[in-house]
């Protein structure tokens, strides 16, 4: 008996998370792949087993959607990318103290300290027709009118995403570098290899595996997204997140649950790709 | 130590022509390393011989790493000059000195096949790829890694990671190579057969070798001269012969080898074919007479006799053999006997003083005598033996 006990103790550490699991993830998205089946005739659904719903989705505006939401993904995983790497490179090899770099890591983290929605209303004076930005181009004569496309566009949005998001492409980017040993840099330099070759022959390849799950993070996050969309956006820009959360307020169940399984297959197939070219295993 | 190049080298097999470099002294003046207030190295003035193996020997902490990687360029030097032949480098980029450094823990890429980790030095320099393949695959063939040259380094046992790391430095043909703890990080039984591999290798190439090691042993197996360091500061610089049993410190003394140490104040010093035959006073001792080359009479100085050196005696033993005007005598306790395979080393306490000593004998000489723990017994050693330290 107690033999048998200690081999399962193990595994009574992670039963609870695995129950979780199970009931909140799996046994909800099997749900939806059922229901995506069902049949549905505008008012009332029944169990059934028919593709009429994923023929419903398969028109223009679902694949415009589609475009629009990678549209989105390109721009803030570049943004990120460009903007977060020197980030993490800053903090990894120019912060000397550990203390440092966690508490310059921690400053990162600010954009989670309130609350979304009020962090994007109090950009509406910042952005906004009448906004700061606006009135000091007008004030400095870069632009006559006021700049529409600063607030409710895609170019809010991706901004919104990219200032919400780049916290996941820094911190997996950041532990990579870390883990480079200094010895390598000196070792290059010794060999003859300038500040740019350096980084290309060695920093470079040795941080891809945090690229890689960085990557997978954005892509995760921003397939999904569709609040940021919808207060950034205002109505004017559209999201696979966002349509699917328009059909299910109005109530076409089994419409968006053949959407969300088609979303899920995209995305599976994005991180498959990424997971195909970098190689994460090392960081693992 | 100016004849390293004229003694005999063995060439066992040749060196190809594209990988030979011409080998260039090294000499640092008044050189000196400061991070903030504190002096990692003070004020060193040194002489490495062109074609020389020549150690920095000291224990951690004592700047000898940041002495060699001042030389590389890899360190800022506060103040003094660094020469690499007749060439002041203070300033110059690592790349533009024409050394290379063999690192600690190898500092492999681990991302790069052992090919392209040895290749790295000579694509960064711009070579055309046909030198290249040529130089890289003549260099694997003399370490023997030919075979292992598409595998990455996790693959490879540590000793053919040392010997990559060894090949990616002597690829790009320095006038210096520089080894960084070379040997710290092999087991004991490959240390000492990798030891003889690189001073075969620099034999061979005829390369100034520059070693930094805090293991006596390697120094003096592989060392033209041994260079010791203590607190930033060069201690001595000699042969091995030299350092083993002619240290001038007790610094040097202590961690070079098995020395006794007994300090004391000068109380006579006679001039002698030898040398000056000094009289130590040493504190609850007595007077201790050892050899030495000038001593001041009444400066605090000390004298030091190798633990091989002494004979150990039982007290009538003593009394029949009479102690003679050159050699030195006390009696001591035997607080413990240590095994240690060929040699027995053997921990003792002096009846007078309380000094604790140690004596090492041949383990097949010391099953013979009957000593054993708690006995007392008589120490002689020749006053020709006992190294006077003026510092």
């Amino acid at each position: 008996m107690s033999e048998t006990w200690k081999a399962l103790k193990p595994y009574a550490l992670i039963t609870p998370q695995t129950l979780v699991f199970l009931m909140f993830l799996v046994f909800p998205i099997l749900m939806i792949g059922v229901v995506s089946f069902w049949e549905f005739n505008g008012y009332s659904m029944t169990p059934a087993f028919t593709l009429d719903n994923y023929q419903g989705i398969l028109t223009d505006v679902t694949l415009k959607t589609y475009l629009n939401t990678f549209k989105f993904l390109g721009l803030t995983w570049l943004a990120t990318l460009l903007i977060g790497y020197p980030v993490a490179y800053f903090l990894a090899f120019h912060v000397p103290k550990l203390e440092w770099q966690i508490l310059l890591f921690l400053v990162c983290t600010i954009p989670f300290w309130t609350s979304n929605i009020i962090r994007m209303i109090s950009w509406v004076p910042l952005l906004g027709r009448e906004g700061l930005v606006n009135q000091g181009l007008m004030g400095i004569g870069l632009t006559q009118e006021p700049l529409q496309f600063l607030l409710f566009s895609d170019f809010a949005v991706v901004l919104g995403m990219v200032h919400l998001y780049i916290i996941f492409m820094i911190a997996p980017i950041f532990n990579s570098l870390m883990r480079i040993e200094r010895s390598l840099v000196t070792a290059a330099e010794d060999l003859g290899a300038s500040g740019f070759q350096t980084f290309r022959e060695v920093i470079l390849p040795l941080s891809a595996p945090g690229i890689a799950i960085g990557s997978i993070f954005i892509v995760t996050l921003i397939m999904g997204e569709f609040v940021t969309v919808r207060l950034m956006g205002g109505g004017q820009s559209a999201s696979v997140g966002k349509l699917i959360q328009t059909q299910i307020g109005s109530l076409q169940y089994p419409l968006a649950a053949a959407n969300a399984m088609v979303l899920l297959a995209v995305t599976m197939l994005i991180i498959i790709s990424i997971l195909r070219v970098l190689d994460i295993r090392k960081e693992l | 130590m100016q004849d390293i190049q004229t003694e005999p080298v063995l060439i066992a097999e040749a060196i190809p022509a594209d990988l030979q470099a011409e080998a260039k002294g090294v000499s640092l003046r008044d050189v000196t390393k400061k991070y903030g207030s504190f002096v990692a190295v003070q004020n060193i003035t040194l002489d490495i011989p062109a074609g020389s193996y020549t150690c920095l020997l000291g224990p951690s902490g004592c700047g000898k790493t940041t002495t060699m990687r001042m030389i590389a360029g890899h360190e800022d030097i506060s103040a003094g000059d660094i020469y690499i032949g007749d060439t002041r480098i203070n300033g110059l980029p690592a790349t533009q000195r024409n050394t290379a450094m063999m690192f600690q823990n190898y500092a492999l890429f681990p991302h790069k096949t052992v090919w392209d980790n040895v290749d790295f030095g000579l694509k960064m320099r711009g070579l055309s790829i046909d030198q290249r393949r040529k130089r890289v695959g003549e260099m694997l063939e003399i370490v023997g890694l030919t075979q292992f040259s598409d595998r990455k380094p996790a693959q490879l046992s540590g000793g053919q990671q040392q010997r990559v790391a060894l090949a990616r430095a002597l690829v790009t043909r320095p006038q210096v190579l520089m080894l960084d703890e070379p040997l710290s990080a092999l087991d004991e039984s490959l240390r000492v057969k990798t030891r003889g591999e690189l001073r075969k290798l620099q034999r061979q190439f005829g390369m100034t070798f520059l070693q930094v090691t805090h293991n006596q042993d390697e120094a003096y197996s592989l060392s033209d001269q041994i260079v010791v360091m203590d607190h930033g500061r060069v201690d001595q610089v000699g042969t091995p012969a030299e350092i083993f049993s002619r240290p001038l410190s007790k610094f040097v003394a202590r961690f070079t080898g098995d020395n006794n140490i007994f300090a004391g104040t000068v109380t006579s010093a006679v001039q002698d074919t030898h040398g000056q035959f000094i009289q130590l006073d040493v504190p609850d001792l007595g007077t201790l007479l050892c050899l030495g080359d000038y001593a001041q009479v009444g400066s605090e100085a000390a004298c030091c006799i190798r633990a091989d050196l002494m004979q150990i005696k039982s007290l009538d033993e003593a009394e029949k053999s009479a102690c003679g005007p050159a050699t030195n005598r006390v009696t001591a306790r035997i607080t413990a006997v240590e095994f240690t395979g060929y040699v027995t080393r053997v921990s003792l306490v002096l009846e007078r003083g309380g000094i604790e000593v140690l004596y090492k004998a041949r383990t097949p000489d010391w099953i013979t005598t009957p000593f054993t723990e708690g006995q007392v017994v008589v120490l002689d050693w020749a006053a020709t033996d006992c190294v006077f330290l003026p510092h």
